[in-house]
């Protein structure tokens, strides 16, 4: 039986899960706790799913792993590579240098190899300046003597024509032996500065990414697994380790993706809000098709605005392990938690800390410990405490709904039993089998996607073939990510029209996925 | 005089963004720039209108064109100072002092950069009290001063000086010019004397934006919902509290217009309000009955944080608080609701100053 083994690795716990490949039935799932070097948590979890279970090595047909190491060393600043930073936008932009608004700290582990040079285009493609060959051969020398070995390239305009960046990223590294380019236009959308913020820093971490990707290939090589290594993405869409090696940035924000995915996945609602509720927090989102609603405005990650595609997810303080306060104005429950020392911490588990598990057991909604550790607790208590969360968990779900009326909510995470499968707002809830695992399914369910983002003059062309070239430009690029393209469909198209410009400019987004290529016909 | 530093920035700009009444671009960008300029070339010499000599010689600097596209293509550094010169050439006169003709959104910084780029000290004035999605919607205007010659800059070193029959002309061709030029240029113009400045401009805004921000900033830091603190800071009033529940938009010449439906809640819970939008919110109705409309200022801030969302922003499900703060008194004049009245903007209402609308509710 062929399986799809899906891994995310969190804070706490490693999950595993692994599917069956042509029915995606969930087979097998573990949790196993995270570890430092974190490639070890990985093989430790896979270890553990194959002795749980009758699979063996040569059923698992491919490795999918949502982590979110990547954005952890932007955050520690550590780890991070000295980058050429090339914009190409000849006389414009040049009031505001790359890098401004950043803070000091990852700005000089960037250093302050920054080139403005000659190229972009205007807003309807016309070009602002062409690319000049001889200043990238001085570039060129520049990168040399620095000895970098990474380069991030974005020119004005060039998610509406990206050939410049293009150009120069095969100019540069034919000149610089070795030197690996990141262009912006396969990594953000329109916005230099964030979209510029993004590539670099997708420049500096690709040498982590090296290191991080051969590390989960030695790891699933060393079980004796022979399959295809993916990891997710922020929108939920996978990316093979050889893309993931170019593109790191691309998978900041999976964790919260993957639970909804596979929220989406084990409830078969597509949709819905679901509601993760961790160890200490409550990640709350909506699927929207199947895929988490993204946020709309710029978003800071370690202090740099980007304009990263991230899911639009609101995070309370509450989880399985919040403490519970008893003070003079009242009960309330969190943000503290005692994480991954429930286990020994928690009434349950013969430790001192009340815990919103221990709530959970005396209420009655699970069994896990002892409750008879829990029997004592003043039940007048137990409502209250349950009240507070239930009512805190429904205010941040009504925040995030889209219309008054109630919503299906899907349930999932380790923590879930906390809220007694009633939360305010819900129209109805639902806590989907192996719902303490919804991330690492997941990750092993994601699919292959592809978007376009672009703004598009109306003049000379109309709208329906304007939509028809960005559709066929989306579905190409899914297929170029590795779908097979039978399978590749449009979820998403979006046209906004844009203040000031002339002749009915529109700006239209275009987002599809696509099945993996089967590894039989590979 | 005062001088105007870095510090001040981020109040101006989200007090700005404010005043920009749905409009007016993020005024990020500017920020940027102007604390860019300012680390450059020092503070700004910053003056109350008040304390303008009668013969000083002024003129208004900003941006045109689409703020989707400035974000994208950012000035290249040296478009307003070519402005500037180009408009004294065609004068043969240079100017004494700079004003702003547009307080709200992006326009509030680039005045700011100019100051600190030329020495060239700020008059704490501008043209709209707001923003206004025409350069001839400016209270000079009313008051007969000519928008042009005015100066058209762009990255590349071109330079069109415009010189039109009126200021809706002066518009017309300066757009015209802005659109070749890339959908962004930069812009000089309203030349005028001390005296004039007086008597066309709206005083004191920078400081008005200041004020708000400031009220944003202390809300966030006490914990308390801001949008009842900038209503206080702008003289106005809170009208509703709700949430985006649908959105509609269309480009009609050039420009975005649209709707967007609030669905009430908390004390506002079960009502709808709509807000019709070209750029900068324009009306917002109750039904048929009306709230507020332009000239006074529509304003949609986050409830949470207190942060301005543009109607370019704007998505369902925010959470959001509608306030209305009061235009200038000019505004309110004949000629005035002649130039930005709710009939400009093809509403068959007629215009009805915020505080006598609350006073009716």
């Amino acid at each position: 039986m062929g399986v799809y083994i899906g891994v995310d690795v969190g804070g706490t716990n490693t999950d595993a899960a692994a599917l069956s490949s042509t029915d995606r039935r969930v087979v097998a799932a573990v949790k196993s706790p995270t570890t430092s070097d974190v490639a070890s948590g990985v093989v430790a979890a896979i270890e553990r799913l194959l002795h749980t279970s009758d699979i063996v090595p040569a059923d698992v047909e491919a490795v999918m792993i949502g982590t979110t190491h990547f954005m952890n060393a932007l955050v520690e600043a550590r780890e991070l590579l000295p980058t050429a930073v090339i914009r190409l936008c000849g006389t414009a932009t040049r009031a505001l240098a790359p890098m401004i608004d950043w803070p000091n700290r990852l700005r000089a582990m960037i250093g302050d190899n920054v080139f403005l040079a000659n190229g972009g285009v205007e807003f309807d493609g016309r070009s602002i300046a062409a690319v000049d060959d001889e200043e990238l051969e001085r570039i060129a020398q520049c990168i040399i003597k620095a000895g970098l070995t990474v380069a991030a390239v974005t020119a004005v305009f060039s998610p509406v024509d990206s050939s410049h960046e293009q150009l120069v990223a095969e100019r540069l590294q034919s000149l610089v032996p070795g030197l690996r380019v990141s262009i912006s236009s396969q990594i953000g959308r329109i916005g230099l500065l964030e979209r510029e913020n993004a590539t670099i820093i997708n420049a500096s971490l690709r040498g982590l990414a090296d290191r991080v990707l051969s590390g989960f290939e030695e790891s699933v090589a060393s079980l004796g697994i022979d399959a295809p290594l993916y990891l997710s993405q922020n929108d939920g869409t996978l990316r093979d380790s050889a893309h993931t090696n170019s593109y790191p940035v691309a998978t900041f924000a999976s964790g919260p993706t993957n639970s909804m995915r596979g929220a989406a996945f084990l409830s078969g609602m597509l949709d819905a809000a679901v509601i993760d509720v961790g160890g200490t927090t409550s990640d709350i989102g909506f699927l929207r098709q199947g895929f988490p609603r993204e946020a709309a405005l710029a978003v800071r990650v370690a202090g740099v605005r980007t304009n990263f595609r991230m899911p639009d997810v609101m995070s309370i303080g509450i989880g399985g392990g919040s403490l519970v306060h008893i003070g003079p104005s009242g009960l309330t429950v969190g943000p503290d938690s005692v994480g991954y020392r429930i286990t020994s911490e928690a009434l349950v588990f013969g430790g001192g800390t009340l815990t919103a598990s221990d709530i959970a057991v005396a209420a009655g909604f699970t069994e896990i410990g002892d409750p008879s550790l829990v029997a004592g607790l003043d039940q007048g208590m137990v409502a209250e405490a349950v009240a507070w969360m239930r009512g805190h968990v429904g205010s941040a779900l009504d925040r995030m709904k889209t219309s008054p009326d109630p919503v299906p909510v899907i349930l999932v995470g380790g923590g879930s039993a906390i809220l007694g499968g009633e939360v305010p707002g819900a129209s109805n809830l639902v806590l989907p089998d192996n719902y303490a695992v919804a991330n690492a399914v997941g990750a092993a369910i994601a699919q292959v996607g592809g978007q376009v983002d672009r703004i598009a003059s109306l003049v000379g062309i109309d709208r329906a073939q304007m939509l028809e070239t960005a559709r066929r430009d989306a579905i190409a690029r899914c297929v170029a990510g590795g779908a097979d393209e039978g399978t590749v469909r449009v979820v998403d198209v979006e046209e906004i029209p844009l203040a000031y410009l002339p002749s009915n400019a529109v700006r239209v987004i275009v987002k599809t996925i696509g099945d993996l290529i089967p590894r039989a016909r590979l | 005089m005062s001088l105007l530093d870095i510090d001040a920035l981020d109040s101006i700009a989200l007090g700005a963004a404010v005043l920009g009444a749905g409009g007016g671009g993020d005024p990020y960008l500017g920020k940027l720039m102007a604390a860019q300029a300012i680390t450059d070339h020092g503070p700004v010499h910053l003056l109350r209108v008040d304390e303008l000599p009668a013969d000083a010689w002024c003129v208004a600097v900003g941006g045109m064109g689409a703020p989707t596209v400035a974000v994208e293509k950012l000035a290249g550094g040296g478009e307003l100072i070519a402005a500037l010169r180009a408009l004294e050439e065609r004068l043969g006169r240079s100017f004494t002092h700079l004003t702003s003709m547009e307080v709200g959104g992006i326009n509030s910084m680039l005045p700011v950069v100019a100051a600190a780029t030329t020495g060239l000290p700020l008059v704490d004035c501008d043209g709209m009290g707001r923003a206004f999605p025409e350069l001839q919607m400016c209270t000079p205007t009313m008051f007969g001063i000519a928008a042009s010659p005015m100066a058209v800059a762009d990255d590349k070193g071109n330079v069109v000086v415009v010189s039109a029959v009126d200021n809706a002309w002066t518009e017309r061709l300066a757009r015209s010019a802005t659109i070749d030029m890339g959908a962004v240029s930069y812009i000089a113009l309203y030349a005028q004397t001390g005296a004039q400045v007086k008597e066309s401009m709206i005083p004191d805004t920078l400081a008005l934006a200041k004020r708000i921000g400031d009220a944003i900033v202390g809300a966030r830091s006490t914990r308390n919902a801001p949008a009842a603190f900038v209503a206080a800071a702008g003289g106005g009033g809170v009208l509703f509290d709700g949430k985006v529940a649908d959105l509609r938009r269309t480009t009609v010449a050039g420009f975005a217009r649209g709707t967007v439906w609030l669905e009430g809640s908390g004390n506002d819970a079960g009502v709808r309000v709509e807000v019709h939008f070209q750029n900068e919110n324009l009306i917002a109705l109750r039904d048929t009955t009306v709230l507020a409309s332009v000239p006074d200022l529509i304003v949609i801030v986050e409830t949470d944080s207190g942060q301005p969302i543009t109607t370019e922003e704007l998505r369902y499900g925010n959470r959001v608080t509608l306030l209305a703060l009061p235009c200038d008194p000019r505004w309110r004049t004949e000629a005035g609701l002649q130039l930005v009245g709710p009939r400009y903007f093809g509403f068959d209402v007629d215009y009805t100053p915020i505080e006598q609308l609350a006073a009716r509710r």
